[in-house]
């Protein structure tokens, strides 16, 4: 089938070469103008001098990336040494953003195969019902979710009133409540392609497995999961990238102590107080990080695809 | 089936049914430990649904399904000891050859060592020991169909099940399937409940089989049992090609009823219990109990005319009309000896027929 596709591409493609190049410009220069543009100026701004009430100079330095490696000190004037700070908030958006992901992955499977296994004419159904709460703006969703969540909310109201537990959760302002707002911002991203790769399954599968002794568990693992990989990687991917850069969730629900990149970030470009080199070198390195990532990614991907023919 | 032979799978009174739709209407069957079985029927017949029951598939609405006497209630399929062959052979695309037949021993509790043993000796049986490293989608549509096979056959289930399993391959190698399946039943001994609609294919390989339409068993029996004394319309009409007569029974007398046709022709038959005198109902005769001649040469004889001669390869299909009642179809070997009695199209000819080559048919 691959071949096949291939070969297609490569005959449409033979009958188009001449016009092909003057019909991808639109494409070529919309990409160029959204995003070759934006990044190349991250770039340039991340090795600028900055100015005081935000903006830059445009003088060449280091001070951006330096700033966030290394420590010489409040005067600047002692040995360098790593700078833990803006490492620990990476680390911490790292470690919030995968948990976002793999909560999505435990709530957006079931959700996503539950979905696929409806009759065909209900499925469409289900999948507006999941996206209709995006509707509503990202901004106000987390406002509701801290109302939802403080100590005095309908949450801890609920658990209380049921005799559940005594003394409310303290979930807002701690990285539990930074996680559960990164997991209710993105799981529709987790629910979609999941939901698309299953609705692809070919449920003849989970029957032979269960005819060849395989329990339930066993065909989850071993036949479903291996055959809907694509659409859970991709699902994780569309997660964890957004999560990691998000500034609302970390704002509204992590308080001070829960800072994470896109906050961070978000500071340096806000207001007098800002610094233009430093954001734009922060951006950098995230971007650097999440690239690498899905060049990792993509490798496994093609070394899979190998194996497979 | 004799009675002293071990019953391998016992259908009895199993009724299907789906919120309104009745898909099986109270089968009872029972299929001998060794045999080779098969339904066979026109898609939707319930034949399927049947099949996917013994597996475990679909619940049974009433009834009991046993397997060597043991009442499988309704237990989950991987607890049942039969394996299926599934129509689009079903195999694991992201495992090998060799992992997918050794899935369903491994998961049968042997260690993975044993499993791939095994897989190896069934993919060596089935002819594909040098495929065993490949994935499913590098394969032929034949090879994916022995690699399911292997797949199916590796945990030595009790009783192998088969969903219309050489629907999707053509007819060359559909053939040689046939007799590679025939002779694996053979070897292995295990039982095989085969489901086709391909009357010839069931012709072929089953050693009996049962005629399904409608959610009901038309006519379980041997396949010369089937093919020379169907029982009712829809078995003559649907294995092999027939003429269906209409006619109407005058007397019985001595085991033969004595019956006439449209025309005013005298035919006599075998009697078949539940068809009295006065019955108008239809009789069947084989094409190739038929043969042409200037002369009548067999006192059962009809005269008419040739009208179009069809030549289907090994036989030569000829219609003709009678002056009298009733268009015949007529088949003719397609052989020197055969040829002699081949007329053509507007000819005046005469129909004979073998005697005893006439069935009556309950509606």
């Amino acid at each position: 089938m691959a071949t096949g596709a291939a070969g297609g591409g490569s005959a449409s493609m033979d009958t188009y070469r001449e016009a092909r190049n003057w019909l991808l410009m639109p494409a070529w220069v919309t990409l160029a103008i959204l995003v070759l543009v934006p990044v190349a100026m991250m770039l340039i701004y991340s090795f600028l001098t900055k100015e005081f009430r935000g903006g830059v100079i445009w003088e060449f330095s280091l001070a951006a990336y330096d700033q966030f490696f290394l420590d010489r000190g409040l005067f600047g004037d002692e040995p360098a040494r790593i700078e833990w700070t803006y490492i620990t908030i990476f680390w911490r958006s790292i470690w919030q953003a995968a948990t976002a992901t793999v909560l999505s992955l435990a709530i957006g499977f079931p959700t996503a195969y539950f979905i696929a296994t409806r009759p065909a004419r209900m499925r469409p159904i289900w999948v507006f019902l999941v996206t209709i709460p995006y509707w509503v703006n990202l901004l106000i969703r987390t406002v509701s979710m801290k109302f939802l969540l403080r100590d005095q909310g309908t949450l801890n109201d609920f658990l209380i009133a049921m005799g559940l537990i005594d003394t409310p959760l303290v979930i807002v302002n701690t990285n539990i409540g930074v996680q559960i707002g990164l997991f209710y911002s993105y799981l529709p991203f987790m629910v979609l392609p999941i939901y698309a790769a299953v609705e692809r399954y070919n449920f003849t599968l989970s029957e032979a497995a269960a005819d060849l002794y395989a329990s339930r568990t066993t065909t989850l693992t071993r036949v479903i999961l291996p055959a809907v990989k694509p659409g859970v990687l991709a699902g994780c991917i569309l997660v964890f990238v957004p999560s990691l850069g998000s500034f609302l969730a970390p704002d509204l629900l992590g308080g001070a102590r829960n800072f994470m990149i896109g906050s961070l970030i978000e500071e340096q470009f806000k207001g007098n107080a800002g610094n233009w080199p430093f954001g734009a070198a922060a951006s950098m390195i995230l971007l650097t990080l999440v690239l690498m990532l899905l060049l990792l990614f993509a490798r496994q991907q093609v070394k899979a695809g190998k194996t497979a023919g | 089936m004799s009675d002293n032979e071990r019953i391998a799978v016992d259908v009895r009174d199993v009724v299907k049914r789906y919120d309104d739709f009745t898909a099986l209407r109270s089968i009872s069957l029972s299929i001998a430990d060794n045999e080779y079985f098969t339904l066979l029927g026109p898609s939707g017949c319930g034949k399927t649904t049947l099949l996917r029951m013994i597996a475990g598939f679909e619940h049974v609405t009433e009834g009991t399904i046993s397997l060597f006497g043991d009442d499988l209630e309704n237990l989950p399929p991987n607890k049942r000891p039969v394996n299926t062959v599934f129509q689009n052979y079903a195999l694991f695309p992201h495992m090998t050859v060799l992992e997918n037949v050794a899935f369903g021993v491994e998961m049968n509790g042997e260690s993975k060592t044993i499993a791939r043993q095994r897989a190896g000796e069934m993919l060596e049986l089935v002819q594909l020991s040098q495929f065993l490293a490949r994935k499913p989608n590098q394969l032929s549509g034949g090879q994916q169909q022995r690699v399911a096979l292997a797949r199916a056959l590796a945990p030595r289930p009790k009783v192998l099940l088969l969903d219309e399993p050489l629907s999707a391959l053509d007819l060359k190698l559909r053939k040689a399937m046939q007799l590679e399946l025939k002779h694996l039943q053979r070897e292995t001994g295990i039982t095989f409940i085969f489901v086709t609609h391909d009357q010839e294919e069931a012709l072929t390989m089953s050693d009996r089989l049962a005629v399904m339409s409608a959610g009901e068993i038309q006519q379980l029996g041997a396949p010369t049992d089937i093919y020379e004394r169907p029982h009712n319309m829809f078995v003559a009409d649907f294995i092999g090609e027939t003429n269906l007569l209409e006619v109407s029974v005058d007397r019985i007398a001595g085991g033969r009823a004595v019956c006439h046709l449209r025309g005013g022709h005298e035919v006599i038959c075998p009697a078949v219990d539940g068809i009295g005198p006065g019955s108008k109902v239809h009789m069947s005769i084989r094409p190739e109990r038929l043969w042409m001649s200037k002369s009548p040469e067999e006192s059962l004889s009809f005269c008419g005319c040739v009208k179009e001669n069809i030549f289907v390869g090994t036989d030569i299909t000829t219609l003709v009309v009678l002056d009298d009642g009733p268009d015949f179809i007529v088949r003719t070997s397609n052989s020197d000896r055969g040829n002699r009695r081949l007329f053509e199209s507007g000819s005046e000819v005469v129909v004979n027929m073998e005697p005893g080559a006439a069935r009556l048919l309950a509606d």
